[in-house]
């Protein structure tokens, strides 16, 4: 099965809601519900970093029996050096987003904690693919 | 203890989302931090925070909190409360401190 979900940079009124649709879908499947619970803190965390740093970004999530693939791509400034993102405390964030509680450096720890696997790739000023799989065995 | 027995014994104020008040409490959850909710709160806890905006209520949704109990007498934003009672997870508040707060619900609770 396949579902898409948009999302738009900079709106965090919008926040989260793709992240609830796809858990909603993920529900009616009847997934397990310790995994949906993983799937849902990669993804939210995955579309906030999306709102907060991108332009618009787009999540594709197919399912099989196998288990969940989600991948988000954006249109944004990319992600110079991955592995300095990827660690416990560093963030790019605004003062603004910070301010909301966000940008603590814990969202793409999160991603990997929860994640069965996760797969970053970015090109500076192009934007940023993430991809999140999840199995079902 | 369900959020309404909470609301009694501490005296908080309801905001929004009554529908939910009968939601069971299994423990409760302390940051302002929003990745760290996502990451380390469990489903049916209370969380105590003092953000106030829309954002709390999705973390409160995706995660499957009992509710979210607003600190030091902070006032919730307009489209938080609307989400509140839109999705039914209680959001109350107190004009006790985070610590005093927590302090009494960890007695209740513990």
């Amino acid at each position: 099965m396949h579902f898409e979900y948009q999302i738009e940079g900079g709106n965090f009124t919008r926040a989260g809601f793709a992240s609830s649709e796809i858990k909603k879908m993920l529900k009616q499947l009847n997934v397990d519900l310790g995994i949906i619970k993983r799937t849902v803190v990669a993804t939210y965390e995955a579309e906030v970093n999306v709102v907060a740093h991108a332009y618009s970004g787009t999540i594709y999530v197919d399912v099989d029996e196998k288990g969940i693939v989600i991948k988000l791509v954006d249109e944004g400034p990319g992600i110079p050096d991955i592995e300095q993102a990827m660690k416990e405390g560093y963030s790019t964030a605004s003062s603004k987003v910070r301010e909301m509680g966000f940008g603590a450096g814990m969202g793409l720890p999160n991603m990997k904690k929860n994640a069965d696997e996760l797969n970053i790739t970015s090109e500076v000023e192009k934007g940023t693919t993430v991809e999140i799989r999840m199995g079902f065995g | 203890m369900t959020v309404e027995q909470l609301k009694e014994k501490l005296g908080l104020k309801v905001f929004g989302g009554e529908q939910g008040l009968g939601n069971e409490i299994s423990g409760g959850y302390v940051s302002d931090l929003l990745s760290d909710v996502m990451g380390n709160s469990d489903t049916g806890q209370v969380w105590v925070t003092l953000q106030t905006h829309k954002n709390v209520m999705a973390i409160a949704s995706l995660k499957d909190l009992a509710a979210i109990i607003l600190v030091n007498n902070h006032q919730p934003e307009e489209d938080t409360l609307a989400q509140s009672n839109e999705e039914g997870i209680p959001l109350l508040g107190t004009d006790m401190s985070t610590f005093e707060l927590s302090g009494k619900i960890y007695e209740l609770i513990k």
